[in-house]
């Protein structure tokens, strides 16, 4: 019996005296607004207070948190500087997912209540404990630094919250309050719990020994393989792309594959070492790396792909290789990337369970409509026995689309009868998952003497790891995006798309155009040098314009906002070039450059339907409700649909309730990826809003442009001087407690590519330039960005507190993919070896925003995840090459890459 | 615990991540409740001690003389402050990775670490005390009671410097720590320590000979020091060639910072 005030109240515990504070909090008191990240002190998710001052509540154990007390989230509210807190986070959108805010929170309120008028300094050191990977950290900072002004309870003014409006998230109360429930958050009574034993192998063949013994030995555990998967054994993003199996069966392709399922209550599973299962390898020579995989003879890795080959791309116009040898100057570069890890801050978590001969899996997931399908595959049943309940998603960023825990909870379920849950721990998360693709790419560009591009080759091959995932996608994706925003008449792309031993590549924030971007950039500045030509004015000279064509031959629209960014950056970029020779005058070990990375990116899925439907409706009780499926990943959808929605129906935001997510209340949206939601499901949200109000203007037969509004039970019509109630109650209802329902629909018009790759890929583009201004240390090697200004074309920003938002945790991840981040299977597999930037590597940013109206948006709007990523790494790179004159042909720029570089032994 | 299965429990900040890599949970003794144990900085006639469980973030804000301020620099670069509020001194000296930041610092205090088991008492200098990576003279059957550091004279001053791949919550490509003691123009003493390019973190004894006596304006020659005392790896934050060159430039541009620092 342990002693501890918790909150204000004393509180006995019946736990071991070893037990993680962090787990006392979840597990025996139910205080799950803590959070678990790590386990290991890198990530601060799990921040409380201890006696007034921030501890990692996984490195506190209960004995010494005796007679201690113990503030969390929930504690909050009553404390007054914590409360201004909350209220200063939600105003700023200093939480978009929401899984890092309580324990922000909590440092900072151990700041505010020692200090109540920090520094920025001050704020960074205090919260630089605590890892974010949505925000950038930028309104945290604001929120923190800005708290007084919300000490008198003051709340954001309600307005119609209508498009471009700042609305405050319509999830966001519960972020930082502790009460959201992420996929470790729920547990339904009796709930089992799953570990996979994953395999210490990349290559290997195995085979049980006695695993009936095994069991008898284990009373009250059941050990799951690839034979007791009740369906199909396998799952994947595509149907046909079905290659990666639920349970290894006796084959193994990758380090971390899961080799068994072990499942029983929890201190039955812990207690069981995986080197306790009877398994018997025979280690093959693993195919690292692109080369290994392709050598002739190598092994191979699918059947139905000969030479480890999954899938080529294709991009051809005119005759590139021609057009190059006529250009008056030309640029070439070769350049190669490595894994990147989401590193969101919630590991994989959710469970399953089975009702009757259906069967409810409650997940963090950005697609559920997906895994409903895969699911029912796994299990041999049909997509409508399966229930998807997304939970709250702790970052997403692609890394949550394909399937981690669902396959393995959901088959234990269905055969044990008992709800079984999984939560992976971090090294788990980061080994068995996928990341960015690898590249290796070569490409050369040239212009006529005037400066204007004639033609571009490019050819890249991506490591895709052992499964397919979204490796065909970043294949076919990238050679359209490969040339960059501008018009080149003759272009030849070419991708492959390889199978090897590493670890899985998937979906990760851009498909693969980050790292193509990085090499149109480096040749975009090369040209310009070549050509005597500013580089800003370069790029601007050969932008994408509106009606332009692009390489695959289609016409742009209106909405072609790239000159518009050049525009807007340029007197920006001239002070800085003027800053910088300034500053490089002055001699010294650091010097100054400053760089410019443009992109655009095809929003939605390339030239494949990806429908999104959406239902609205009147509800018996006097509220409009949004029936949404699509999730929102802590990127905002949800609050940016409602926004439309109340728009579209001509009501106050606070009229309409939200249903999100759950496949057996909501149609499919499809995935919350590619940056489609906005305009796809924006689109959907609107056109069901606009069916729903015609449907009741016509009942009430009002006018096209009468007001309409909710009075208590009544719905009032306004039309000029005339003024029509109608009760609801009077309303025959369409279904159940729905009066009236409002459908809406919207698959982007896209058209099949030819075998050149000619047609229409995507409906609509982003646009975005940004620049970079970075000290470099010529004897450490070490970069710092200084300063970053980002222009986006967004079409319209439906919610410009989550664009900036959107931008600058895209700027974030930018400036990690390019001085940081590299994933090394089996060396970096937990937050310390692997680094994502913190609060002290986020240079002060700038955001321009350039609405460029879509004619077939939702009021205007195109997208914003991935294309806030896209144009930052180039910049970077372009930067230091201004700083120092080093081409750096591998990220991260590490300190020990550039130092290497700037000796000229470049490694 | 003489036996080695028991492990003594500071402020379990390098204990219990290392359950979550997998490392095999082996029974703990809390010292937190030993009021012997506790943490403190008192003055005494010789210097000044620490109590076994002196948190960094005490180090931190404790009043001390300016020679410690490499140990404070460094105090607040150990994890993020949740890690500085639990992290103890002599838990970092004892958990001895090559890469403790608080290590180099103390060592150019020429920190005494004290030990007590039921044999008796025992004093060792800190630059003993680690042995190896994860290695100290430490037997099974002794607890670290305390440290010792000795007072210095008014003109001492310190400084610490860090390398990592990022701000905050980084582990060190290298640092360094430096204390010279003297004047701009006569360095009567130099004490150097670098951590995370050899098995454990070293004093650079070599360079510290060679630059005492020396006028501070020429030690820039610590730019050109061979360091024959460090021999750091390559691993996933940096190759060996640059950590070499790296602490190089490190302890040049510290030594050039403290000095700069004196009366």
């Amino acid at each position: 019996m342990i002693l501890m005030n918790v909150n204000g109240a004393e509180r006995q515990v019946e736990v071991a005296p070893d037990t993680r504070l962090s787990g006392v909090l979840r597990d025996t008191l139910g205080l799950t607004g803590t959070k678990i990240g790590c386990d290991a002190g890198d990530c601060g998710a799990c921040t409380v207070l201890l006696d007034g001052e921030q501890v990692c509540a996984c490195l506190v154990l209960a004995g010494q948190a005796e007679g201690y007390a113990v503030t969390t989230v929930e504690g909050l509210q009553s404390r007054p500087l914590a409360a201004a807190l909350q209220r200063a986070f939600l105003a700023h959108g200093a939480a978009q997912c929401g899984i890092c805010t309580p324990g922000m929170l909590m440092a900072a309120t151990d700041l505010v209540e020692r200090n109540a008028s920090p520094t920025k300094t001050e704020v960074e050191d205090a919260l630089g404990g605590v890892l974010c990977r949505c925000t950038g950290y930028v309104k945290i900072v604001e929120a923190v630094l800005d708290h007084a002004s919300f000490h008198d309870g003051a709340v954001v003014k309600a307005g119609m919250g209508w498009v471009g409006e700042r609305l405050v998230k319509v999830d966001g109360q519960r972020k930082v309050d502790g009460t959201e429930k992420f996929g470790a958050d729920l547990v339904p009574d009796g709930c089992l719990e799953l570990r996979a034993v994953r395999s210490p192998h990349a290559h290997a063949r195995f085979h049980f020994g006695d695993l009936d013994a095994f069991e008898l030995a284990h009373p009250g555990v059941s050990v799951f393989i690839a034979g007791d998967v009740p369906g199909n054994n396998s799952f994947g993003v595509f149907p046909s792309h079905r290659d990666q199996p639920v349970l290894a069966d006796g084959y193994i392709r990758y380090r971390g594959e899961a080799v068994a399922a072990l499942v029983g209550p929890a201190a039955l599973v812990d207690a069981i070492a995986d080197g306790d299962l009877p398994l018997e390898w025979t280690l093959l020579h693993p195919l690292s790396g692109i080369d290994a995989a392709l050598e002739p003879g190598a092994a191979q890795l699918h059947e139905r792909a000969p030479g480890n080959v999954l899938v080529q791309g294709r991009q051809v116009t005119g005759d590139a290789a021609a057009a190059l040898s006529a250009c008056a100057h030309i640029a070439a570069q070769e350049f190669e990337t490595g894994f990147v890890e989401h590193a969101y801050i919630e590991p994989e978590a959710g469970y399953a369970e089975r009702k009757g001969d259906r069967i409810e899996v409650f997940v963090s997931t950005q697609t559920p409509y997906m895994d409903r399908g895969e699911v029912a595959w796994v299990l041999g049943i049909q997509p409508s026995q399966v229930r998807i309940i997304p939970s709250a998603i702790g970052g997403g960023f692609g890394g949550k689309i394909d399937m981690a825990v669902q396959q393995l909870v959901a088959v234990a379920a269905w055969t044990l009868g008992k709800p079984v849950r999984c939560v992976f721990t971090r090294g788990e998360s980061i080994a068995a998952t996928v990341k960015r693709h690898p590249a290796r790419m070569r490409a050369r560009l040239g212009c006529d003497a005037a400066g204007t591009l004639q033609a571009f080759e490019f050819h890249a091959d991506f490591n895709t790891g052992p499964y397919a995932s979204c490796g065909s996608i970043v294949a076919n994706r990238v050679p359209i995006h490969a040339m960059g925003p501008y018009r080149v008449p003759a272009v030849n792309c070419t991708t492959r798309a390889v199978y090897t031993n590493d670890s899985i590549a998937g979906a990760f924030r851009g498909f693969g155009v980050p790292q193509a971007a990085m090499v149109h950039e480096a040749l975009m500045d090369e040209l310009a040098d070549r050509a005597g030509i500013d580089r800003l004015e370069f790029r601007h000279r050969n932008a994408l314009r509106p009606g332009d064509r692009t390489a695959t031959s289609q016409q742009l629209g209106e909405s072609v906002g790239m000159r518009e960014c050049l525009d807007a950056l340029r007197p920006y970029w001239q002070a800085a070039l003027a800053d910088c020779d300034a500053f490089n005058a002055k001699g010294g070990v650091y010097r100054r450059g400053v760089g410019i990375g443009c992109m655009w990116y095809g929003i939605g899925n390339t030239s494949q339907p990806n429908p999104s439907s959406m239902r609205v409706a009147l509800a018996r009780h006097g509220r409009f409700v949004l029936f949404s499926g699509a999730v929102d990943i802590g990127q905002g959808a949800s609050t940016i649909l409602m926004q439309v929605c109340a728009e579209a129906l001509g009501v106050p935001v606070a009229d309409i309730d939200l249903v999100s997510g759950d496949t057996d209340l909501t149609l499919d949206a499809g995935k919350s990826s590619a940056s489609r939601q906005a305009f796809i499901s924006g689109n959907a949200v609107r056109f069901a809003a606009m069916d729903l109000r015609r449907k009741l203007l016509r009942y009430a037969e009002a006018g096209d442009a009468a007001c309409m509004r909710l009075e208590g039970d009544a719905i009032v019509f306004e039309e000029g001087a005339s003024r029509y109630r109608l009760a609801i109650d009077d309303m025959v209802a369409e279904e159940g407690e729905l009066v009236m329902v409002g459908t809406g629909h919207f698959d982007p018009p896209t058209t099949p590519l030819d075998e050149n790759g000619a047609g229409v890929p995507y409906a609509t583009y982003a646009f975005a330039a940004q620049i970079a201004i970075v000290e470099v240390h010529l004897a450490l090697g070490t970069v710092s960005v200084k300063r970053i200004v980002a222009a986006h074309d967004v079409g319209r920003a439906i919610n410009p507190t989550q664009v900036e938002g959107q931008i600058h945790g895209g700027i974030a991840q930018g400036i990690g993919l390019a001085l940081m981040e590299e994933h090394l299977p089996g060396r970096t597999e937990n937050l310390h070896d692997y680094l994502i930037p913190t609060f002290g590597d986020i240079p002060d940013i700038d955001i321009i925003l350039i609405e460029k109206r879509e004619p077939l948006g939702p009021y205007g709007a195109k997208g914003i995840g991935e294309p806030a990523l896209i144009p930052t790494a180039p910049a970077i790179l372009n930067a230091i090459h201004h700083a120092t004159g080093v081409r750096l042909e591998r990220i991260p720029a590490t300190p020990d890459r550039v130092w290497s570089a700037l000796q000229g032994r470049n490694t | 615990m003489a036996d080695g299965t028991a492990m003594p429990l500071a402020g379990g900040t390098d204990i219990l991540p290392g359950w979550a890599n997998g490392a095999s949970r082996r029974p703990l003794i809390d010292l937190s409740g030993v009021p012997d144990f506790a943490g403190r900085i008192d003055e005494d006639a010789h210097g000044w001690s620490f109590g076994a469980l002196t948190t960094w973030s005490q180090l931190a804000a404790a009043p001390l003389p300016p020679y410690f301020d490499a140990a404070k620099q460094a105090a607040l670069e150990v994890g993020g402050r949740q890690i500085q509020n639990r992290a103890t001194l002599v838990g970092n000296l004892c958990n001895a990775s090559p890469a403790a930041d608080g290590v180099t610092a103390l060592m150019c205090l020429d920190t005494v670490v004290q030990l007590r088991s039921l044999r008796g008492s025992r004093s060792v200098a800190l630059a003993d005390f680690v042995t190896g990576n994860r290695q100290t003279v430490r037997a099974a059957d002794e607890l670290v009671t305390g440290l010792a550091v000795p007072r210095r004279g008014q003109d001492a001053r310190s400084i610490f410097r860090k390398l990592g791949a990022r701000r905050y919550l980084v582990i060190s490509i290298a640092m360094v720590a430096v204390l010279l003691e003297g004047s701009r123009r006569e360095l009567k003493r130099a004490a150097i320590a670098v951590g995370s390019c050899s098995a454990r973190p070293m004093r650079v004894t070599s360079l510290e000979r060679e630059i005492a006596g020396r006028d501070a304006a020429c030690l820039a020659a610590a730019a050109g020091a061979a360091l024959p005392e460090l021999a750091p790896i390559s691993d996933v934050r940096a190759t060996s060639a640059y950590r070499t060159h790296a602490a190089r430039t490190l302890i040049a541009g510290a030594v050039s910072d403290c000095a700069a620092l004196l009366p």
